[in-house]
């Protein structure tokens, strides 16, 4: 189960309110390559895991997803503070506001709400495991692009640590990847499904 | 940056390294390098974490209870979200 700690994995402290960026940001919340999506598909892919390392990786990254989604919400909460009438209605931010005012909501930048579809979790961990890399370097281009429109340093300080992160995650699915390939037959690692088939191991299945 | 704020920061940092270093070893579980270094964190987070909380006021529901104002605990700081208080 799920512990919450009071206190952001990084630190927020964002002096400039900008509806602007907070409609471009919030993409990695609810957006196809945001932190929820990010959670949603490791905490669920992790159950058929055939090895302990990857179910641990699953979780453990899955959970670190969550604490990003927070990080991402009080960016989101801090450049959204006081905000005048102008502001509202010449950054782009009249769409979002009109149904949701300041809260915070799980969607993306062009105001479609946050859906599974944007995760799949195949039941094979090959597939998975691959999707999960895929997934990491979708972040990563995100946040670099929103590096390229930011330049408040306030906000580019936790969007850098985001990215950094993003970065790392893919390394590790990469060799959690390895570790799954390694316990199938080598001579043909599709032939069965190690989360499914029984007897799906190295040596060929008779 | 008040005791407080230089507590809670260190805190992050320590948890941060912790947390980085569980998943290199969920991938390479036998690194004895790696082991050691996070039994170390353990220790120092452990200490900085124990600091806070005697202060300042619980980080998490195992912490939390009857406050000094005799009401509970985990209501009583600002939360994490808002500015410099995370």
């Amino acid at each position: 189960m799920w512990n919450y700690q009071k206190m952001l994995q990084y630190p927020v402290n964002i002096k400039n309110s900008d509806p602007r960026m907070a409609k471009l940001i919030i993409s990695q919340l609810g957006g196809p390559d945001g932190e929820i999506g990010a959670s949603m598909r490791y905490l669920s892919q992790r159950y058929i895991m055939p090895d302990d390392r990857a179910k641990g990786l699953l979780t453990d990254i899955g959970t670190e997803e969550l604490a990003h989604m927070e990080i991402i919400s009080a960016i989101l909460y801090q450049l959204t503070r006081n905000l005048t009438t102008e502001q509202i209605k010449n950054s782009g931010f009249d769409t979002y506001f009109v149904d949701h005012t300041v809260g915070i909501y799980p969607s993306g930048a062009n105001g479609m709400p946050f859906t599974a579809a944007y995760l799949q979790s195949t039941g094979d961990p090959i597939t998975d495991l691959t999707e999960d890399m895929a997934a990491e370097q979708k972040a990563r281009t995100t946040y670099d692009n929103i590096l390229r429109l930011a330049d408040d340093r306030d906000v580019r300080d936790p969007i850098r640590f985001l990215r950094e992160r993003e970065v790392v995650h893919f390394q590790r699915f990469g060799e959690a990847l390895g570790i799954v390939q390694n316990s199938l037959n080598k001579n043909n690692i599709y032939a069965c499904n190690p989360s499914f088939d029984k007897n799906c191991g190295k040596s060929p299945r008779s | 940056m008040n005791e407080k704020a230089r507590l809670l920061r260190l805190i992050q940092q320590l948890d941060f390294s912790m947390y980085e270093l569980s998943l290199y070893l969920d991938t390479h579980p036998s690194c004895a390098n790696a082991l050691e270094r996070f039994e170390d964190l353990k220790e120092a987070r452990r200490d900085a974490a124990n600091e806070y909380v005697a202060k300042y006021g619980p980080l998490t529901h195992r912490g939390a209870g009857r406050g000094k104002a005799g009401e509970w605990s985990w209501l009583s700081m600002p939360w994490p979200w808002e500015r410099s208080e995370n």
